[in-house]
């Protein structure tokens, strides 16, 4: 909602802590897979996402490497940057790039770099969204509407983690790692499930009805508008303390260990809910070691599981058409069997 | 040219109303997003127009624009002429500093939407949508959701009626009434008094009361106070409450108990819960703690006026049917589903091909350039310094056809019996659902009973949705199938204007009692009914599920030209396998 320029700052959303919270996890650990965010209109949707990406600490990329290769990264980069650059580093603000509806496949995918062929007759790829979001975050608004043949696309690469592109005479593969961050409304249409199942975590936002709430986050957005620099330099110190806990949940996040109990819980949990696949104990695993880190915590406990569990297994509940429970009572049923408060 | 006089001075109130909008865009610019303005076009609509145009310039988004012209690109034509690649501003730069207006908003496409909502999250220059669609048409399209609510002012110009003798005479648009002469007295916390107002009128976004304030804001700034705009005056709440407020409302206000000093809580909608309520701050401790410096009358407590600036803006009809409560679902039913494949486009785009141009097939001009490019160094130099192009380099675009289809369920609810018919209908549709995410098929569902047929599901592939919708939909009453079948056959010409394939389910047992008239049996009036389907040229499946089908039935289905299959005993798991073979597959 808030202009470019300055982006809201992500403490300063009032409620919808499932969210950030989910966002923040993703934040911390890359292999989580994505936040699938549903909601109604005008919850702030869009604004945390694009918050979270003005908080995020800088990354060292290789200079001039149109990939954002990693410095220490093994793999060969098609450019050969790193051959070209030496050892040499800079650092590079967090990839975030939107994904518009309307997006054509050649932008996503990149193609022919038009430039090149009409003044050199050079055929020469240009890289596409896919590449600019490589190591960084891919928002996805109204993910739902997307055309199906770019959802397969996508869900092909975020898979994968390398674009491969063979078209108009070009053959190149690419890296593409990217945190996926889709957004959509239920009521405008089903999202399939093969796509939802690719999302690490889902979250549920509601138009907050707490009229405290609402004039809070009317009051905020006004100051906001009036006077951004003064609203974000209000919000200075938590957003500073926000960047610290991820830079050192990113760090302690390797030493975190997950006992064979909790690997026990996690699967007695996906299947006291009915969760389709592995990828969903997977991910609870993840999600939990990295709630953990979070905490400044070097173990899991049962009730970091408690607390990341709906939001990793919510959409990965075989679905009955005909039967209302909604997934989340369902998975707080589980959990509250399974683990004493 | 109006009948009375009371109807010509709320039309001079709205029109000054949509004037003073106009001063509020210049003064906010893309802060507020913009302005829908539903109206049809016409005299009133140009007036408007016009008046806007006098005071900042505008550009008007062509109807055939996609993505790729909104964002610029490759000049193709100047790349062409000089050899080098020459880039085009695309219509969201070149609007910079003007306004862009969308003509005949409701029928953008979803993904040109979606492209506009984001540019206004980026900053670019405020949109100004015409809906165009037909007030009275409750099935009409809408302005996709997501950008009507980016946009904070909404103006109804439908009820407004000016002298037309002047109009026609050329003369300058009525000015707008001394709506911006008496700021009044300073509001006390706007912020929360918006919120308030906002949650009583029953709007859930928390978009709306943000864009209130910003509304209020610019209508301080546009009214050029000598003394501190910083404070919001009654006339800037009053024109927050009807521009953004009033035209989003779902429900009205719970009436104050008493006419004096309303204590604000009193303004909280029913359905708050009441726990851990925070308590609006009471307007006499805000006297002494914002405002001591004013000399001027007390502060008031703006909730009310909002409110009733509010009702004021909603067009007639609409504050009936609100306290009737009538209209409940149709804000919720306007999302944008029923406006999702709006453009009818040749089909999804499949790739380029090598061919000629002509008859039909479209030169894809920048597949065509891409080939010849990397030949331009081996062909002969042209004496122009061009581009050489030859005819193997053309390239034509292929498109596949849609065949997205639509399933409509025409269910006959009447009576006791029908009541299982219903229960099974309503499973069917969503076991259709619960596959259609697969293929973008959608399901509508057309209930008749009673005295006639409604569309009880406008079509939609939400399953959350059509649970919602479904829930309520009771059975009883007579049979009106004439009225059902026209009503489905509406239903299933508008889905292919839409450039869907539209398939009809009739469920019932094909015994009318309800409809004709004047000498003309019910029956007789349905089979006049199934042979004008049969006319619209419409696939159809009949299902009688009579528990002894008897001829009627065989009748209506041959008179629709519609595939017979009987059915005594319903289930939804039947209906859907009966429905897949009808369609072979389609759905």
């Amino acid at each position: 909602m808030a202009s470019a320029r300055i982006p809201f700052p992500f403490t300063a959303i009032v409620g919808q802590a499932e969210m950030k919270q989910a966002l923040l996890l993703a934040a911390v650990e890359p292999r989580l897979g994505g936040v699938m965010v549903f909601g109604d209109r005008g919850t702030g949707k869009s604004t945390a996402v694009r918050a979270l990406a003005g908080l995020l600490p800088p990354m060292k990329v290789v200079p001039g490497c149109r990939y954002f290769c990693a410095p220490d990264d093994r793999n060969p980069c098609i450019e050969g940057c790193r051959d070209r650059a030496g050892k040499r580093s800079e650092e590079a603000s967090v990839p975030f790039v939107d994904l518009p509806l309307g997006a054509t496949e050649d932008r996503v995918v990149g193609s022919l770099d038009l430039e090149r062929a009409l003044a050199t007759g050079e055929k020469r790829f240009e890289p596409g969204l896919l590449a600019k979001a490589n190591r960084g975050f891919l928002y996805i608004d109204e993910i739902n509407l997307l055309e199906d043949h770019l959802v397969d696309l996508l869900l092909d690469v975020a898979v994968s983690g390398t674009n491969v592109v063979e078209r108009e005479g070009l053959s190149i593969r690419h890296p593409a790692r990217f945190i996926l961050v889709g957004s959509g409304n239920p009521e405008e249409g089903e999202l399939r499930p093969q796509l939802l199942d690719r999302f690490g975590l889902s979250v549920d936002v509601r138009t907050p009805t707490d009229m405290g709430d609402r004039i809070e986050i009317v009051k905020r957005c006004d100051r906001f508008d009036r006077d951004p620099a003064a609203f974000v330099a209000e919000f200075q110190g938590s957003e500073q303390a926000t960047l610290e806990a991820i830079a050192k949940a990113r760090k302690l996040l390797p030493k975190v260990q997950v006992v064979d109990e909790m690997l026990l819980l996690g699967a007695q949990l996906c299947s006291a809910v009915g969760a389709d696949g592995l990828r969903g104990e997977l991910t609870l695993l993840r999600a939990a070691r990295a709630q953990a880190a979070l905490a400044g915590k070097k173990d899991v406990k049962p009730h970091h599981v408690a607390e990341v569990a709906t939001m990793a297994l919510r959409h990965r509940l075989r679905r009955n058409v005909l039967d209302d429970t909604g997934s989340t009572s369902r998975i707080a049923r589980a959990i509250a069997e399974l683990i004493p408060a | 040219m109006t009948p009375d006089g009371a109807a010509d001075e709320a039309s001079g109130e709205r029109w000054a109303l949509a004037l003073s909008a106009i001063d509020i865009l210049v003064a906010a610019g893309n802060a507020i997003g913009g302005i829908l303005l539903r109206a049809r076009p016409g005299p009133v609509r140009d007036a408007w127009a016009d008046a806007l145009a006098m005071v900042v310039p505008t550009r008007r988004l062509p109807a055939n624009a996609d993505s790729e012209a909104l964002d610029g690109g490759l000049d193709l034509t100047a790349t062409l002429a000089s050899g080098k690649p020459v880039h085009r501003a695309g219509i969201l730069a070149d609007a910079a500093g003007k306004i862009l207006v969308v003509p005949m908003a409701e029928r953008l496409n979803v993904a040109l939407a979606a492209r506009l909502a984001t540019a206004i999250d980026e900053g670019c220059p405020p949109l100004l949508l015409f809906d165009e669609g037909d007030p009275d048409n409750p099935d009409r399209e809408r302005v996709p959701q997501g950008l009507a609510d980016r946009l904070a002012i909404h103006i109804d110009l439908n009820s407004v009626r000016l002298d037309m003798a002047a109009l026609v005479a050329g003369e300058a648009p009525p000015p707008p009434l001394a709506m911006l002469a008496e700021p009044g007295a300073i509001a006390s916390d706007p912020e929360t008094a918006l919120a308030v107002g906002a949650a009583a009128l029953g709007i859930a976004s928390i978009r709306a009361p943000i864009m209130a304030v910003r509304v209020a804001r610019a209508h301080a700034r546009a009214d050029e106070r000598p003394d501190d705009i910083e404070q919001l005056r009654e006339a800037d709440m009053a024109a927050a409450g009807a521009l953004v407020l009033g035209p989003r409302a779902t429900r009205l206000p719970p009436p104050p108990p008493d006419e004096e000093a309303p204590p604000p809580p009193e303004e909280q909608p029913p359905e708050e819960p009441p726990a851990e309520e925070p308590p609006p701050p009471p307007p006499s401790d805000d006297t002494t703690g914002d405002d001591q410096e004013q000399p001027e009358p007390p502060p008031i407590d703006p909730t009310d006026m909002i409110l009733d600036a509010a009702q004021t803006a909603l067009p007639p009809g609409l504050l009936d049917a609100l306290a009737a409560s009538t209209i409940s679902k149709a804000p919720k039913a306007s999302g944008s589903s029923g406006a999702k494949q709006k453009s009818i486009t040749s089909g999804r785009p499949a790739g380029v091909r090598p061919g000629m141009p002509g008859r039909g097939a479209r030169l894809a001009l920048i597949e065509t350039i891409k080939t010849a490019a990397p030949w331009q160094r081996i062909r002969p130099v042209r004496d122009d310094g061009r581009l050489a192009i030859r005819v193997e380099d053309l390239r034509i675009r292929r498109f596949i056809a849609q065949t997205q289809s639509t399933t409509i369920f025409a269910v006959d609810a009447s009576g006791s019996a029908a009541f299982a018919r219903l229960a099974e209908a309503k499973g069917a549709v969503e076991l259709l659902l619960a596959e259609a995410y697969v293929k973008r098929a959608e399901v509508a569902l057309v209930a008749f009973r009673g005295l006639e047929a409604v569309l009880a599901l406008p079509p939609t592939r939400s399953l959350p949705r059509a649970k919602r919708e479904l829930a309520g939909l009771a059975g009883g009453g007579g049979t009106p199938i004439a009225s059902g079948l026209d009503l489905a056959r509406r239903v299933a010409e508008g889905e292919k204007g839409r450039g869907r394939s539209p398939l009809v389910v009739v469920l019932t047992d094909g015994r009318a009692n309800v409809g004709g008239g004047d000498g003309i049996s019910p029956q007789e009036a349905a089979l006049a009914s199934a042979r004008a389907y049969r006319a619209s040229g419409i696939a159809a499946v009949f299902i009688d599920c009579s528990p002894r089908p008897r001829p009627q039935g065989a009748e209506l289905a041959a008179a629709m030209g519609a595939r017979l299959v009987t059915l005594p005993r319903v289930d939804a798991q039947a209906v859907v396998a009966a429905v897949k073979a009808a369609s072979q597959g389609a759905i």
